[in-house]
C-alpha cells in the first residue's frame, strides 16, 4: 500500500522513513476488507478537509497569510477554512515562537482541540526556539509542552515549505487507521502523560 | 538649546549638564518631577520620546528622552538610585501619558519601582516570575523559572506606591475590575489582535468601560540577548521585531553603530537603504490595510492588497534571497549589490500601484458601511497623540507632524522631495486614509531615485572586530508603525552595555484603554486595526 | 408544463391500490418517502452551497477554490463532510448539556420545516395549505431560539453576547421580512403557495407588482440575509469580534449543523425570493409570444425554480464577499430607521396599486 498524493509521484514521497515504517507495520498487521475500506473512507475524508486554528504569533504567521492569498491559495487544497475557534479546527499552526508566558495558552488550545487533532511546528523557533534559544523567556521548541506531527523548518518558511508541510501531514493522516491499528493516539496519550499539567485551574 | 540649559541651571543648580550626542541632563531623582514639569511646561518638552531602563553594575536608573513637538529639539535626562535592594523612583505618568507603560516596562525588567504610578504591576512576565530579567546580577537558571503549563493567576487589583507629606512611601491596593464588572478576556488566541495580544475588557452590554492590557505572550527578551552578542550579530534580531518592516529596523541599528563608529557609509548603500525602506513601507502598508479591512468584515479586501504585495516581495526576494527576514543591511552598507533586474522591477511596480490604489479605494474606502464603521471612531486628539507617544501614520492622522524622516532626516531623506501626510481627523478613517497616501509618497520617492542610484560600493570597510567607543548613542528612523528608535550603550567592548529598541507599536498598545473607552466591541477592532500595531513589535 | 404530481399520484395509487396498503400505512409510508427524499435535497444542497460559496468567493479574491479533491474539488465538501462526521463531540463541564445538545437540532429543524413548503416544481410540494406563507415565516423564527440557547448554554462570554447579538438582530429583521411578505401577499391575494405561484403564469410579481414589488424585493433581501446571519450582517459569528460567536463551543456535527443550517437558511431564503417575486417554479412567460413561452415550458419546473433561488443566493453571496461588517447600533438603527418606515409605506402603495388596478 503506498500512500499516493494527486499529482506528486510517489518517488517524489520516498524520502521519509517515519511513514514508510508506519505504512509497513500496516502491511504486516494485514486488514480487515470492511473495515479497510471504512478506513480508507474516513481518512480520505480527514485528510482532505484539514482546516487550520487561526493561530500565529509572530513571522510565519504572516507567511501564513501569504499561503491564504491569491498566488500560494492554499484553498485548492481545502485548507481555507480556517476557524477561530479550537473545537471546530483540525490542526494547529504553531507559527512562531512560544515563550514562557504563552506556553499554558498554547497547552490549552491544543486540549481544546476537538480530535483527531495534528499540530504542525513551523518555524525555527517553534521547533526549537530558533535565533531566541538563549533567551530566558523562550520555550525551546513547542515539542516541549504538546505533541507535533510535522516540523517545517524556515525562518519563516516560505508558503512552499508550508503547503509541504500540510501535504506531509495529510500524507500521514492517510496511514492512520480509525479502528485501532496504527495511530498516533496512542503516542499522543503516551506525550500527555510524560507532559502533565501543573495544575489545572478553573 | 543655550536658552534651555540657563533655565535649568537657574531653576535647578544641583542639575549637572553635559553637552553631548544630545543635551544631557544628570537629575537627582528628589528633584526630576519638578524639573520634568518645568520641561515641558516652560520649554516645550511635551513628548516623551523614550524611557530606557538602565543597570550600570552598582548603579540602576532610568534614561529619559524628551522632544519638543514644535522645534523638534531632542534632550536627555538620566536618573539613578544607588539602591539595589529596593529601587525607587519618581513617576512621570501625570506629565506623560506613555510614561505608564514605559514605566511598566522598567520595572518588569529592573524592579525599580515608580512612586505615584497608579498600577505598579508586571507588564511581559507571568506575575509569579522570579526576578529582574536584565538586570546583570539575574540568574538565568532555567530551574528558577522553568516553563510552567499552569496559567497565571488572574489580577483583579493592583498596587501604587504612594509618598506621604512626611516622604514616606507607603503601598496601596488599587481595583482594577471590580467584582460585579462583566470581563470579557479578548486574547491572546483571538483572530483580530494581530498577533498575541490580550486584552481584558469591561463592557456593559456592547459598550466598552475599561480595558486592560496584557502583554509579553511574544515576548523573546531581545534586548537582553543582544548584550550577550557582538554588534554584527545583534543585526538579525531587528529583521524579526517588526517583521513587516524589517529593512527599516536593521537601517536604524546600522545606523547608530555607524553613527557611534564615524563610518561613513557609500552613496550607493545609501540610496539602496532608502529605496528598501521604501519598499518595505509600501509592503507594509499594504498589508495593514487588508488585514484592517479584514478585521472589518471585508475578506475579499484583504486578498487585492496581497496580491500587490507579493510583487514587492519578489522584488527584494530577487536582492536578498528572503520573503521577509531580509538580513540585507549590514554596518557600513548592504551585504550584497542589487539584482540586476531591480530598477526595471521597481519601474514595473510603480506603474500599478497608482491602478491598485484606485482599485482599494472603490472596493472599500467609498463604501458607505467602510465610512460609517471607521469616521469618528477612535478620535486621538493631537494633545493626546503626542501624550502618548503614538507616531507614525497614527500620530500623522491626528495632526502631529511627527515624521522622522522630515524631523530628523537621515540618510538621504534631505535630499528627496516628499510630502508628509498630516491629516488632522484624527479617526480610523484617518489613520486608513494617510497610509494609502503613504503609499503614493513612497511611490514618488521611489520613481525620485530608480533611475538615480549611483555606482560605486555597496559597503563601507569596516575592522573586523567591531567595537564601539565607550559612550551611548540614540538613533531614530521612520518605520512603518512611527518611530524607531535605537539606543546603544557601550562600555567600549565589542558588546553592549544595553542595546533598547523603543519601537512605535509598544506606545500604540499603551493607547488603546485611552481610544476605546466608551466606545463599542466592534469599535475595539475597528481601533486595534486601525492603529497596526505587531505584537513581537510591542513586546520584543 | 409536464405536471409532476403524476409520479405523487402513482406512488399514492400503487401503495393504495396495487399493494393494498391500510391508511394508515399508506401515509405513514408516504411521510417516510418524502422525509428521505426532504434529507437528500437537504444535504446534497447543503454539500453544493459549500462547494458553490467557497468556489464564487475564490473568483472575487483571484484565487482558484478547491480543485484538488476530485475533479475541479467537486469533492471537496463531501470530504469535510465526512471529516466533520467522525470529528470528536466535546462535551464541557459547567454547562446546561441538555440545552447545549438541543440547540443545533433545533436550528436544524427550522430550516428543515421551511422546506415541506417550498413550491420545488409543478405539483411537488410537500404540503400545500390555504397559509403556507405564514407557516413559512413561523418556522423560520424557531430557528433564532436555536441559536440563543446555543449561546447561552455554552456558558461562554463570547457565545452569549453573539446570542444576544443575534436575538436582537433576528427580532428586528423578522419584521421587515413579515412586511415585504405582506406587501406580496397583498398583491396575490392568497397565502397559499401553490396559490401564489398560480398567479404568476403570465407574469411574474416582481414584473407585475413593478415599483413596490422592486422595493419590497429589495427589503427583502436585505433583510434575508440578515435573517441568515451573513455578512454584512455576520454579527452573531463575527469571526474578527467574537471568534466564532455563538456557535464557538460546538465541535464535530453539531457545528456541522449550525455550518448547514447556515447555507440551507440561504437557500430558504432564495427559495421564497423565487416564489414571490419570480413566480415559483414557473417558467418565464411573455403574454402572446406562443413560441418562446412553449420552449422555456421544455425546462422542467424543478430546475427553474432551483435556478431561481441559486441566482438570489448568489447575490447574498456577492455581499457578503464585498461589504464590511456592519456595528450592532448601526445594524438596528438601520431596520428601525429605515426599512421599517420603507416598508410601510410600501405596504400602503402597494394597497393603493391594487386597489387602483395599476399593476399589470
Amino acid at each position: 500500500m503506498e500512500v499516493t498524493t494527486k499529482s506528486m509521484p510517489y518517488e517524489a514521497w520516498k524520502d521519509n522513513e517515519y511513514i514508510e515504517n508506519l505504512v509497513n507495520e500496516l502491511k504486516s498487521n494485514g486488514v480487515n476488507v470492511i473495515v479497510g475500506s471504512f478506513d480508507k473512507l474516513i481518512n480520505w475524508g480527514r485528510s482532505n478537509s484539514l482546516w487550520p486554528l487561526t493561530f500565529a504569533t509572530s513571522c510565519c504567521g504572516i507567511e501564513f497569510i501569504s499561503l491564504g492569498a491569491a498566488r500560494y491559495d492554499m484553498a485548492r487544497f481545502g485548507w481555507e477554512v480556517a476557524r477561530s475557534s479550537p473545537r471546530q479546527a483540525d490542526f494547529m499552526m504553531v507559527a512562531g515562537t512560544i515563550v514562557h508566558r504563552m506556553a499554558p495558552v498554547v497547552r490549552r488550545l491544543y486540549d481544546q482541540l476537538a480530535e483527531p487533532k495534528y499540530v504542525i511546528a513551523t518555524g525555527g523557533c517553534a521547533i526549537s526556539g530558533g535565533p531566541f534559544k538563549n533567551s530566558y523567556h523562550v520555550v525551546k521548541g513547542v515539542g516541549e509542552i504538546i505533541p507535533v506531527d510535522v516540523y517545517c523548518p524556515g525562518c519563516p518558511p516560505r508558503p512552499e515549505a508550508m503547503i509541504y508541510a500540510i501535504m506531509q501531514l495529510s500524507r500521514k493522516i492517510k496511514v492512520e487507521r480509525f479502528f485501532g491499528g496504527v495511530n498516533r493516539q496512542e503516542k499522543q496519550a503516551e506525550f500527555l502523560k510524560n507532559h502533565p499539567l501543573d495544575k489545572m485551574t478553573d | 538649546m543655550a536658552n534651555i540649559q540657563d533655565t535649568v541651571a537657574r531653576l535647578f543648580p544641583e542639575v549637572e549638564i553635559v553637552q553631548g550626542e544630545t543635551l544631557e541632563l544628570n537629575v537627582p531623582d528628589a528633584k526630576w518631577h519638578s524639573l520634568a514639569a518645568v520641561l515641558k511646561q516652560e520649554l516645550g518638552f511635551d513628548n516623551l520620546t523614550a524611557l530606557i531602563g538602565m543597570d550600570w553594575g552598582e548603579l540602576l536608573g532610568v534614561v529619559y528622552y524628551l522632544t519638543n513637538t514644535a522645534t523638534n529639539e531632542i534632550i536627555s535626562a538620566k536618573v539613578t538610585t544607588d539602591n539595589r535592594k529596593d529601587p525607587m523612583l519618581h513617576s512621570l505618568t501625570d506629565l506623560y501619558a506613555v510614561a505608564g507603560i514605559y514605566e511598566r516596562e522598567v520595572y518588569d525588567f529592573y524592579g525599580i519601582k515608580f512612586i505615584n504610578h497608579p498600577d505598579m504591576r508586571r507588564l511581559f512576565l507571568r506575575n509569579d516570575w522570579v526576578g529582574f530579567p536584565f538586570r546583570k546580577d539575574y540568574d538565568a537558571n532555567p530551574e528558577i523559572n522553568p516553563v510552567r503549563l499552569d496559567h497565571e493567576s488572574v489580577e483583579d487589583t493592583s498596587c501604587t506606591y504612594v509618598e506621604g507629606p512626611d516622604g514616606k512611601i507607603e503601598k496601596k491596593n488599587t481595583v482594577i475590575f471590580s467584582p460585579e464588572d462583566f470581563v470579557v478576556n479578548i486574547g491572546p488566541q483571538h483572530p483580530a489582535t494581530h498577533g498575541v495580544l490580550r486584552l481584558r475588557t469591561a463592557v456593559e452590554g456592547e459598550t466598552i468601560k475599561k480595558i486592560d492590557l496584557y502583554l509579553g505572550y511574544i515576548h523573546r527578551g531581545i534586548e537582553k540577548l543582544c548584550e550577550g552578542l557582538g554588534y554584527p550579530q545583534t543585526l538579525h534580531f531587528t529583521d524579526r521585531l517588526d517583521y513587516l518592516s524589517a529593512m527599516i529596523n536593521r537601517h536604524a541599528l546600522c545606523l547608530c553603530i555607524e553613527k557611534a563608529m564615524n563610518i561613513e557609509v557609500p552613496r550607493r548603500a545609501q540610496v539602496i537603504r532608502v529605496m528598501m525602506d521604501e519598499l518595505m513601507r509600501i509592503s507594509s502598508h499594504l498589508l495593514a490595510i487588508g488585514t484592517f479591512c479584514m478585521d472589518l468584515g471585508a475578506t475579499t479586501m484583504l486578498f487585492y492588497p496581497l496580491r500587490e504585495r507579493e510583487t514587492i516581495l519578489d522584488i527584494l526576494e530577487r536582492t536578498c534571497g528572503a520573503r521577509m527576514t531580509f538580513n540585507y543591511n549590514c554596518i557600513g552598507g548592504v551585504i550584497v549589490d542589487l539584482d540586476q533586474n531591480f530598477v526595471a522591477d521597481v519601474k514595473k511596480l510603480l506603474e500599478i500601484m497608482p491602478k491598485a490604489i484606485k482599485e482599494y479605494n472603490k472596493v472599500f474606502t467609498g463604501n458607505v458601511i467602510a465610512h460609517n464603521r471607521m469616521d469618528g471612531v477612535g478620535v486621538l486628539s493631537k494633545e493626546d497623540a503626542i501624550s502618548y507617544n503614538c507616531t507614525g501614520p497614527s500620530g500623522r492622522a491626528s495632526g502631529w507632524s511627527c515624521d522622522v524622516r522630515k524631523t530628523h532626516p537621515y540618510g538621504i531623506y534631505s535630499e528627496l522631495d516628499f510630502e508628509e501626510v498630516v491629516r488632522t481627523e484624527g479617526d480610523s478613517m484617518a489613520r486608513f486614509k494617510a497610509r494609502i497616501s503613504e503609499i503614493e509618497q513612497s511611490c514618488k520617492i521611489l520613481s525620485q531615485l530608480v533611475d538615480r542610484i549611483p555606482e560605486g560600493d555597496c559597503c563601507a570597510k569596516v575592522p573586523k572586530i567591531i567595537k564601539l567607543p565607550a559612550g551611548h548613542w540614540f538613533q531614530q528612523v521612520e518605520a512603518c508603525r512611527g518611530a524607531f528608535g535605537v539606543y546603544i550603550e557601550s562600555t567600549g567592548t565589542n558588546q553592549p552595555l544595553r542595546m533598547k529598541f523603543n519601537s512605535p507599536g509598544f506606545c500604540l498598545a499603551g493607547a488603546i484603554d485611552h481610544l476605546t473607552r466608551g466606545e463599542k466591541i466592534a469599535d475595539l477592532i475597528t481601533i486595534g486595526g486601525s492603529l497596526d500595531y505587531v505584537v513581537p513589535d510591542i513586546d520584543r | 408544463m409536464q405536471d409532476l404530481s403524476i409520479i405523487t399520484h402513482w406512488i399514492d395509487n400503487l401503495l393504495r391500490g396495487t399493494l393494498n396498503f391500510p391508511d394508515w400505512l399508506t401515509v405513514i409510508t408516504e411521510c417516510v418517502l418524502i422525509g428521505v427524499c426532504l434529507l437528500l435535497a437537504y444535504a446534497l444542497l447543503a454539500l453544493f452551497y459549500i462547494y458553490f460559496e467557497r468556489k464564487v468567493c475564490a473568483a472575487f479574491q483571484c484565487r482558484l477554490g478547491p480543485n484538488r479533491v476530485g475533479p475541479f474539488g467537486l469533492l471537496q465538501a463531501f470530504a469535510d463532510m465526512f471529516k466533520i462526521l467522525i470529528k470528536e463531540l466535546i462535551s464541557l463541564n459547567n454547562t446546561d448539556k441538555f440545552l447545549f445538545g438541543l440547540a443545533p437540532f433545533l436550528v436544524i429543524i427550522a430550516s428543515m420545516l421551511g422546506f415541506a413548503v417550498l413550491p420545488w416544481g409543478n405539483g411537488l410540494q410537500v404540503i400545500d395549505f390555504n397559509i403556507g406563507i405564514f407557516f413559512l415565516l413561523a418556522v423560520s423564527s424557531i430557528g433564532v431560539l436555536g441559536i440563543l440557547l446555543a449561546g447561552w448554554s455554552s456558558n461562554n462570554k463570547f457565545t452569549l453576547i453573539g446570542a444576544l447579538r443575534s436575538g436582537a438582530q433576528m427580532v428586528s429583521y423578522e419584521l421587515s421580512i413579515g412586511l415585504s411578505v405582506l406587501t406580496m401577499v397583498c398583491f396575490a391575494g392568497t397565502m397559499s403557495v401553490s396559490g401564489i405561484v398560480a398567479q404568476q403564469e403570465n407574469c411574474w410579481f416582481i414584473f407585475s407588482g413593478h415599483i413596490p414589488a422592486i422595493i419590497a424585493f429589495l427589503v427583502y433581501i436585505v433583510a434575508g440575509t440578515a435573517e441568515t446571519n451573513r455578512g454584512p450582517f455576520d454579527l452573531p459569528e463575527a469571526e474578527s469580534e467574537l471568534t466564532a460567536g455563538y456557535h464557538t463551543e460546538y465541535s464535530g456535527i453539531h457545528f456541522g449543523f449550525f455550518y448547514l443550517a447556515e447555507y440551507l437558511n440561504l437557500f430558504i431564503i432564495g427559495g421564497v425570493a423565487a416564489l414571490l417575486f419570480f413566480g415559483g417554479w414557473m417558467p418565464f412567460h411573455i403574454p402572446g409570444w406562443d413560441a418562446f413561452n412553449g420552449v422555456m415550458d421544455y425546462i422542467p419546473s424543478v430546475l427553474w425554480f432551483l435556478m431561481k433561488a441559486v441566482a438570489v443566493t448568489f447575490v447574498m453571496i456577492w455581499f457578503k464577499w464585498t461589504f464590511p461588517r456592519l456595528r450592532i447600533d448601526q445594524l438596528l438603527a438601520f431596520e428601525w430607521k429605515y426599512l421599517l418606515p420603507i416598508n410601510l409605506f410600501n405596504l400602503v402603495l402597494m394597497v393603493l396599486i391594487i386597489t387602483f388596478g395599476l399593476h399589470f
